[in-house]
């Protein structure tokens, strides 16, 4: 045990973090109470470098980096959310309190909550690229998944938050016990809750003559529980309802978290199934068929009732569930066909889709999110159907070309960075043979342009007819929160950023300890391992995180990631 | 100097300039700038010594810079006589687009000129773009700048038009995309390196299995025969014509169907060479339907700017046909024509887009008899009009004929025979022939036009006086009807100045058009028989595909 604790680092100071907003969100002084969001940006800065420094390979899986990747990812986009959270919880309380008709009162603020919520729900989203163990994958998936129950109840005053939280709730309880279900069926089959022992008895029960029932079993709901917190097609009825019923910014939260926790647990238990080790290994058959029909329902689900929505948010939440099965596709492809590249390994594609598309979504929520009009009740509503968005153009220009470039970006429109996500899914597709999911995947993102083409074309052609009754909201962070997130959508396509990102998700699935780094040393890698002849360098949190930037990453050649070259 | 980078580079820079600007009238002169500069770079281009070069068929002014390495992925341009005449015509078209929506666009002034130079240096990009992908990207990043131009400044049913103009040309290119990727695959598969650069990938994808090449052929076409139009994919363009401003017209007409046919030329042909023999049967039929039965649609439209747009499906066809002649004397009619066609529907369209700022019609029923009242811009009609149709001496009749004599002498036949003319291919005299019937039709109704529009008794749209007073307000952005009063009757020396150089190179082409056909002879000479050389798909490199089947089969194994 004592032995994971250098691993845990990030997770630590996260942890620390999180008391330290529980007791200052309770603080009397206002000024006090308000550095409960810069506290959580500085921890994630802080556990962003955290991982990059302190990372270190696990061994026995195709994925041995994916803890470094996974929890540098989750502090960038964190950071993000951190700009769109703000003013969430507690405004009207706030607002009387500020106008003296309420006195502060401990007992009725919800601030210190919601920002431990979120620090915990960032807190198991590493913790989940880090396991190495099922009980510890599901602990860290439902310590994801738990506070964000609670942040969607809370996040506007109207009843419908509470609504779509207790829907929330109770469907990813279930979704919890068929991927619980499905562990100990498992750890039934092969004897171990261990991945990396795991993945040794897969193996050797495929090399013995087929897997027995128990562990194919064990997989198949593992998939099937999983695809609740990726929202794929057989669990992905809540999506709509509670996204559109949380507030803009959480439903944003929402689109990334729960999903990255997901492919990370998914990405670990598939490499256990069958990828193996050494790299280079493919599903069990019926995993991977299962899979393939879930990617090519998922696409074809999300973007056919994506076409028919007239709602700014469950249109998102559709287009949620189409890029989840984008991403299953590359999935399928598996991590090394030919090579250790983007475009041949599919999980790298996947790392490096699920990254672009957090921010992605960062910039499309953050256009409602930005965006308030108070109602007759006195709570404020934010822009949800098409119409309440026209006019955007005159009435916010900057905010009109977030929502275009998020559009063009989730579509996928060259030269955005979404483009460069998706191209390595068809690569990675057409290495491994999926002529049919490659054939769909094509097939649905032209109907998902189709869309996404209303709400480029609400953002830059349609003409608003008065002034917009919507203003912009007090809370300018969420505003700069899209500002960012579009500005990484172009910025990362045009300068190498994206190569050091794309490279990143590769090196989380490349084989092979590191030469370097301030952990303790592994043994060497086995000669029998295909060890990449590349050097990757880190680039973590690509442009979100200023501290990481290309200036340190120079001085710090140093660190990990030189592998040596093995036999090839 | 990068030549082609600032080409790309000046219009963009000049394109976000534009919104920094205090004044919304500064926006004119600087995307006036900004396409003249282009322009004046081009000419640069054109007296540069390395035009030398390009004669013997090579890739002029290359520049590659490291872009993505981890796709292996560089942002490399270059250009060859005919992407450069095509370049060209783009940078000729800029300014001339910029001068004609001068009157024309009086709101959003900004917005409209941003996005119009925008277009332009993405136009000028395709035909640069030396590397798959980035191609790829400036082909789609046409759409963004159109979408906005014809759904903005669009006429009444704009916003139907620009979605179904980007969803039929999204649609197609995501599936070309596939095909494209296809073959970066394959060669990384033989190779083991992973590349978009053109002709590296040409080299492995005529490598492929004929069953292969058909499938990537499918593929590119259903791309790129959207954007040309070939025929049972046109539907989208007259939509878009008629409700694209006229600039939008223009450039539409002008250089972005010219993606599509540029791409067939640079792309399609050297690529996959067994599958396009194989189906240029089908391709010529396809073109020829295109010819005559949207001939005939063009008969009876009442709009004159429907019309054009129709005629734009036609006029393509025979550019299709001589492509698909695959010899050198099709392929040469068929890239001059896409220069032609640019030069005089683009002409067109800006006569149209005048006399609609005067009388905001372009019904044939309302318009009639204009020569009396405008005499000079009837002669600048007539004059293209007869540059359209083909008529001897100006520059329509000499590629279409060449089309034409490219696919009566592709035949395989007659170039087995002995005969003097008879060029390899698998067209022949009969599809010549039938096509040939729509050079009558295409007289036929743009004469008629004509004679409705120019001709005839006087006729104008009610409530227009001598001054042309406007009595109706339109329901789109930038007609105003604050500034066609200042328009003179006939046309002012604004529009006079950018009729005649368009006007001047239809003469040119027409009578003299000696030095474009040398330029591109090289490079057509080139395509014509790599194109002939691999018209038989041989599996090359087939013990690298066994290597990888045996190694599938292994992966099976190891499955349960």
């Amino acid at each position: 045990m004592i032995e994971k604790f250098h691993t845990l680092y990030p997770e630590m100071l996260l942890f620390v973090a999180t008391c330290a907003v529980l007791v200052i969100g309770l603080s009397r002084s206002l000024s006090l109470r308000r550095l409960a969001g810069p506290i959580c940006a500085v921890a994630l800065i802080g556990a962003g470098l955290l991982a990059w420094t302190t990372a270190t390979p696990a061994r026995g899986l195709a994925v041995p980096n994916l803890a470094m990747y996974g929890k540098i990812i989750a502090a960038a986009v964190g950071l993000l959310l951190v700009f769109l959270l703000q003013g969430v919880a507690d405004r009207d309380y706030e607002a009387d309190v500020a106008q003296g008709r309420a006195s502060f009162d401990p007992a009725r603020t919800i601030r210190a909550e919601f920002w431990a919520f979120f620090l915990f729900s960032i807190t198991g989203l590493m913790l989940c690229a880090g396991s190495t163990n099922l009980i510890w994958l599901f602990l860290a998936l439902e310590l994801t998944s738990l506070p964000t129950y609670v942040m969607v109840a809370v996040s506007t005053p109207r009843e419908r938050s509470m609504e779509s939280g207790v829907k929330y709730f109770f469907l990813g309880a279930l979704g919890a016990a068929v991927f619980l279900f499905g562990f100990a069926f498992l750890y039934g089959g092969t004897g171990t809750t261990d991945l990396s022992d795991m993945a040794l008895g897969i193996r050797s029960q495929i090399a013995g003559g087929g897997l027995n029932a128990a562990t194919v079993v064990g997989l198949l709901l593992s998939v099937l529980g999983l695809c609740f917190k990726i929202a794929a097609v057989p669990m992905h009825f809540y999506v709509a309802d509670v996204y559109q019923g949380a507030h803009s910014s959480v439903s944003a939260m929402l689109a990334f978290v729960p999903k990255a926790a997901g492919f990370f647990a998914l990405i670990l238990v598939l490499s256990a199934a069958g990828w193996g080790a050494a790299g280079g290994g493919s599903l069990p058959s019926p995993i991977a068929e299962t899979l393939a029909v879930i990617a090519a329902l998922t696409m074809t689900v999300g973007n056919v009732l994506a076409l028919l929505q007239n709602s700014l948010k469950r249109l998102l939440a559709y287009s949620s569930i189409a890029h989840s099965g984008y991403m299953l596709v590359g999935l399928i492809a598996g991590p090394m066909n030919t090579g250790e590249s983007i475009t041949t390994n599919g999980v790298a594609a996947v790392l490096f889709y699920l990254l672009v598309y957090g921010i992605t979504s960062v910039g499309t929520f953050a256009v409602p999110a930005a965006l308030e009009r108070r109602a007759a009740d006195g709570h404020y509503d934010e822009p949800d159907r098409f119409e309440d968005l026209r006019g955007l153009r005159h009435s916010h220009p900057t905010l009109a070309w977030v929502l275009a470039l998020s559009a063009l970006g989730l579509m996928g429109f060259p030269p955005l960075v979404g483009f460069f996500a998706k191209l390595p899914l068809f690569t990675s597709s057409w290495s491994s043979g999926n002529t049919v999911l490659l054939i769909v995947l094509a097939g649905n993102s032209a109907i998902g342009a189709v869309y996404y083409l209303r709400l480029v074309g609400i953002a830059l052609v349609s003409g608003g007819e008065g002034p917009s009754v919507f203003t912009a909201s007090p809370f300018r962070s969420r505003a700069i929160a899209g500002y960012i997130a579009a500005l990484a959508l172009v910025v990362m396509a045009v300068i190498p950023t994206f190569d050091s990102a794309a490279r990143a998700g590769a090196y989380a699935t490349l084989n092979g300890d590191p030469t370097g780094g301030n952990a303790p040393r592994r043994q060497a890698v086995p000669a029998d391992e295909p060890a990449a002849g590349v050097s990757v360098e880190p680039a973590p949190g690509v442009n979100v995180e200023p501290a990481a930037g290309s200036a340190e990453s120079e001085a710090t050649t140093a660190l990990p990631l030189s592998t040596s070259s093995g036999s090839r | 100097m990068p030549l082609l980078l600032m080409l790309i580079l000046v219009p963009l820079l000049c394109a976000a300039l534009i919104p920094l600007m205090p004044r919304k009238s500064l926006a004119y002169p600087i995307a006036l700038g900004g396409t003249l500069i282009a322009l004046l770079l081009g000419v640069y281009g054109l007296f540069a010594n390395e035009w030398a070069h390009a004669g013997a068929g090579s890739t002029i002014f290359a520049e590659s810079y490291r872009w993505m390495p981890q796709l292996g992925l560089n942002f490399s341009l270059g250009v060859n006589a005919v992407s450069g005449l095509l370049i060209a015509l783009a940078l000729l078209l800029g300014p001339i687009c910029v001068i004609a929506s001068k009157t024309a666009i009086t709101e959003r002034v900004r917005t409209y000129y941003f996005w119009l130079l925008v277009l332009q240096s993405a136009m000028v990009g395709v035909f640069a773009a030396r590397d798959l992908v980035l191609f790829y990207i400036f082909f789609e990043f046409t759409l963004i700048p159109m979408f906005v131009l014809i759904g903005v400044y669009g006429s009444t049913n704009r916003r139907a038009a620009s979605v179904k103009f980007f969803m039929y040309t999204f649609t197609g290119s995501v599936i070309a995309l596939a095909g494209l990727v296809y073959v970066a695959f394959k060669h990384a598969s033989l190779t083991g390196g992973w590349t978009f650069d053109i002709d590296t990938l040409a080299n492995t994808a005529r490598s492929m299995s004929f069953r292969e090449q058909c499938w990537v052929f499918g593929a590119m076409m259903a791309g790129f025969a959207v954007k040309v139009p070939l025929f049972p994919v046109h539907t989208w363009l007259p939509l878009a014509h008629t409700e694209a401003p006229t600039a939008g017209s223009v450039l539409l007409a002008g250089v972005l169907l010219k993606l599509g046919t540029f791409a067939i030329y640079a792309l399609v042909l050297p690529f996959v060479p067994a599958a396009v023999v194989h189906f240029a049967p089908l391709m010529a039929v396809l073109s020829i339907i295109g010819i005559l039965a949207v001939g005939l649609v063009c008969w009876v439209q009442r709009d004159v700017k429907k019309l054009v747009a129709y005629s734009s499906v036609a006029h393509l066809g025979f550019c299709m046909l001589g492509m698909f002649a695959l010899n050198p004397t099709g392929l040469q009619g068929s890239v001059l024509y896409m220069i032609n066609h640019g030069l005089s529907t683009g002409a067109i369209f800006l006569c149209i887009g005048m006399v609609y700022e005067r009388y905001h019609t372009r019904s044939m029923d309302e318009l009639g008899g204009l020569a009396s009242k405008m005499p000079v811009w009837s002669s600048f009609m007539v004059f293209f009009a007869m540059a359209s149709v083909g008529l001897p001496m100006l520059n329509g009749f000499v590629s279409e004929f060449m089309c034409l004599m490219g696919a009566w002498t592709a035949s395989d036949t007659w170039a087995t025979s002995g005969l003097a003319f008879g060029t390899a291919g698998v067209l022949g005299p009969k599809f010549a022939v039938v096509a040939g019937v729509g050079m009558i039709i295409a007289a036929i109704y743009t004469l008629y036009m004509v004679g409705k529009v120019v001709w005839g008794p006087l006729k104008l749209p009610g409530g227009h006086d001598a001054h042309g007073h406007d009595g109706h307000g339109h329901g789109s952005l930038g007609h105003g009807d604050a500034h066609h009063g200042t328009l003179p009757v006939d046309l002012s020396r604004r529009e006079i100045g950018i009729l005649i150089p368009l006007a001047a190179l239809c003469l040119l082409l027409g009578l003299y058009p000696k030095p474009f056909l040398q330029a591109i002879d090289a490079s057509t000479q080139q395509t014509s028989s790599i194109v002939m050389r691999n018209r038989h798909a041989e599996p090359v490199g087939s013990a690298d595909l066994n290597r990888s089947a045996a190694a599938r089969t292994t992966d099976k194994q190891v499955n349960p």
